[in-house]
This record gives structure tokens, sequence and C-alpha cells, in this order.
């Protein structure tokens, strides 16, 4: 590492917007081609630090396992903020495949499909299965769960689900906790966990050892993002007082095709880029909708996020990178 | 004389038909919030509905078109009326027999919402 770089790293990000993320440091670290931040926690701040792709390898050293989340793949996509999505899609397994560390698996935190068609979730699974991770495990986003009320997201992907698709599974030590706050929303309302989820993952997680980390993945962000724009979970709260006890909880989101980050207590919450297009920053814009950028720098603001689990600290690091 | 005659009598029957035309037209002098079977349209752009209150007569077929870049639905919270998802530049219509509020929302955004009024 030269001198240049050790000026940069441990530089604690103010948190300005109450949303975990100093955006002009951000910024300032996302015009570097290629390059990907670091959050690890140091004193219960988060703490970002740049690193270039030749000192990449660092990040993972360590690490008992990795995985990978993607998000937001949107497939069927073709308008002007995005016109190939595939592509991007492709661009995101590359990346993941030319990680340093290879992730474990992947999760996909839902919008696998743009408008709910067998062709578009096809073609995703045609274009994932060339990433070298043992699996893939998904949530359904509001665009996975169209016309049919999501049963056709259940036979692809909810075999052993239960519910609308919310499942868990244990990996390496680590509980991962796959969630649905999609279905049945309510007019005026934001995303929605339910009751019978909420009971679901009240037994779930009663009889775990406080020291388990606890990751939970579901496709609305579970804290309050931006309510203007639906950005946000009715219930959350609920889900989240079970897991109180809990001494690591990372909860990884999409749906907002923009990075997020926020510390609350012994929670860390993480929202993901999008592999298909970005969306305008909270109150920037008229609406939510998809954000045109120049075209070459579509790239650089679509990405994944890779999750490095070392047993005994406090925290997972997460690591964004961009597709530029 | 007689031209005098003929013009008079010309602007009395133009002034005739006026009068009958402007009778058989209530709805061009109607103002917006009154009933209207003509242009029962409302576009959906910037994930939001246009007008957002709409206020049409019974009997009417009103038609979302939706011209964001987002597809959307159009989905009464009563359970009256269900669009299947749609996309850029596809509509939806329903034909209201009866009189009341129609409160709908896009079941995919639900911070959109909509009202159609008939009367």
């Amino acid at each position: 590492m030269t001198d240049k770089r050790q000026d940069l790293i441990d530089q604690p990000l103010q948190d300005l917007n109450h949303d975990g993320v100093d955006r002009r440091g951000f910024l300032k670290c996302m015009a570097w081609a290629g390059t990907g931040l670091v959050w690890t926690m140091s004193g219960g701040i988060p703490v970002s630090r740049a690193f270039a792709k030749n000192i990449g390898k660092d990040a993972g050293r360590g690490a008992d396992f990795s995985f990978v989340q993607i998000s937001d793949s949107h497939m069927g996509f073709n308008k002007p903020a995005n016109q190939d999505v595939a592509a991007t899609l492709q661009a995101a397994v590359d990346k993941i495949n030319a990680l340093p560390d290879q992730p474990e698996f992947l999760l996909h935190t839902g919008d696998i499909s743009h408008l709910s068609k067998p062709e578009q979730f096809d073609n995703v699974d045609q274009i994932v299965k060339s990433a070298n991770a043992k699996d893939i495990f998904f949530v359904p986003g509001e665009h996975d769960v169209l016309d049919d009320n999501g049963k056709s997201y259940l036979e692809r992907y909810g075999k052993s689900a239960q519910g609308s698709g919310w499942y868990s599974f244990d990996h390496k030590g680590v509980h991962f906790i796959g969630l649905v706050n999609v279905m049945n929303l309510k007019s005026g309302g934001l995303g929605s966990l339910g009751g019978e989820q909420l009971e679901w993952i009240e037994k779930d997680v009663k009889h775990r050892k406080h020291s388990t980390p606890i990751v939970v993945f579901a496709h609305i962000p579970l804290w309050s993002v931006y309510p203007e724009w639906g950005w946000g979970t009715e219930d959350s709260a609920q889900a989240l007082a079970y897991l109180k006890k809990f001494g690591s909880v990372t909860v990884l989101n999409g749906h907002i095709h923009q990075i997020m980050q926020k510390v609350e207590g012994n929670v860390t919450f993480h929202t993901a880029m999008s592999t298909a297009f970005p969306q305008p920053q909270p109150g920037k814009a008229d609406s939510p909708g998809p954000m045109k950028v120049p075209a070459e720098q579509l790239r650089t603001v679509l990405g994944i996020t890779d999750v490095n689990y070392v047993r005994g600290q406090h925290s997972l690091a997460v690591v964004d990178s961009n597709l530029g | 004389m007689r031209k005098k005659n003929i013009w008079v009598a010309g602007s009395a029957t133009a002034l005739a038909s006026l009068i009958l035309l402007l009778a058989g037209l209530p709805s061009v002098m109607a103002k917006s919030d009154q009933p209207s079977t003509a242009n029962a349209e409302v576009k959906i752009d910037n994930f939001s509905f246009g007008p957002q209150t709409l206020t049409v007569a019974v009997g009417t077929t009103v038609t979302w078109t939706n011209r964001d870049d987002i597809p959307h639905t159009v989905v009464s919270t009563d359970g009256v009326f269900k669009s299947k998802v749609r996309d850029t530049d596809e509509k939806f219509s329903y034909t209201f027999t009866k009189a009341g509020e129609y409160p709908y929302y896009c079941s995919v955004h639900p911070k959109m919402t909509g009202k159609i009024v008939v009367q």
C-alpha cells in the first residue's frame, strides 16, 4: 500500500443525511473506475475505505466465506435508461467471477424480471448460471409477482419456501433469512411482511443463540428510506424486534437501485445497486423511475455487493463494486 | 327593401340555429368538474394518475393509458376492477354503470392513488 493510499483510508465519513452515507465522499470514490468501497464497523461508526483493484485482494483475506448480493436485474426492461439489461447482468456476473475470493453463493434481492414473464426469468437463470458460485438464492421484487399473485415466481424459486416465498438457511454458522415484502400491498402503503410471515420469523429465530450472526434479505428496504416514494416497509419494526437479541444483524435490500447504508445498534442496513438502471436519490426527482445517465457512465452506477464473513468479527464486511 | 328583409331573415335563421346548436351541446359548456362523457381518459405518467380525480357520467368508459417508462396497474380498492400489468403505451378500460366513488391505486407502486367519481 502506497503512502497516498494510506492517506485516504480510515477517514470516517460523516453521516450528513442520516442514511449512513456521505454522498460527496462516496461519489469521489465512485469516480475511480473499478474501485470498490469497503464498509466495516469501528466503534459503532461505519467507516469506509476506498481501495483499488490491485489491493482488493486484501479485502477478502481471512474471511471464512463470502457471498455476493445482486439485485434488480429487471430482465425485459428496454427503455432509454438501459436498452440491454442482459449485457449489464452479464457484466455483473463477469465481475463476480473476477473477484479475488470466489463467493460461495449469490443472493438476488428481487426484481429479477421486469414483467414476471417466463422468458425473462429464463434469461436471468441462463446468465447467472455462468457465475462461479455453487448456489443462488432469490427473494421476489414487485416486478416478479405481477398478475398471478406470485404463482410463477413460487413455482420457479419457492420450492422449499413457505407462504409467499419466505425461508431461512444456515451457512457456516451464519443464519440467513429471506423475506417477501412485495405481496398484498395496500393502497397508499409501503412494503408489507404480513402477520403470517412475522409469526414465522418469531418462531424461526426464537431458540437461536444470540451470538449467531444473522443476515436478512428482502426486496424493499426494511427501514424507512423515503416513504413518499414507497421506500420502506410498514411492519418491519416488528420483524426487527424479534432480532433485537442478536449481536450482529445485517439487512440486505434492493428496490431503490442505489447504495444506502444505516447502522442502528447491532443492525447494519444496506441496499445494493441495480444491475439494470439507476434511480434518483430521494426527493431529487419527480418520481423514483429509471434515471438516464450518459451512456459511458451507465456501468459506473450499476454494481454488485460482496459480503465477507470473518468468524469472531462483530459485523460482516460489505463491499460494493460498480461494473464500470 | 327586399335585401334588408333577406338580411334580417338570414340573421334570425343563423341566430336560431346557434341557439339550437348550443342547446344540444351542454357538455361543451361544462366546467371540468362537471360530469362528462367525452374524453374519459386518465394518463399514467411519472408515478401518478392524471387527473388524480376524474368525474364522469354513469355509463362512461374510462381509459387509462400508461405513458410512463415503468409498468403500472389499475386496481380498485373495493375489488370493482383490476387491470393486468400495463407496460408503456398499454391501456386499460372500464365502463362505470353505477354511480358512486371508486378509489383505486397501482398495486405495484401503492403510493400511486386516484379516484373516479361517477354521477
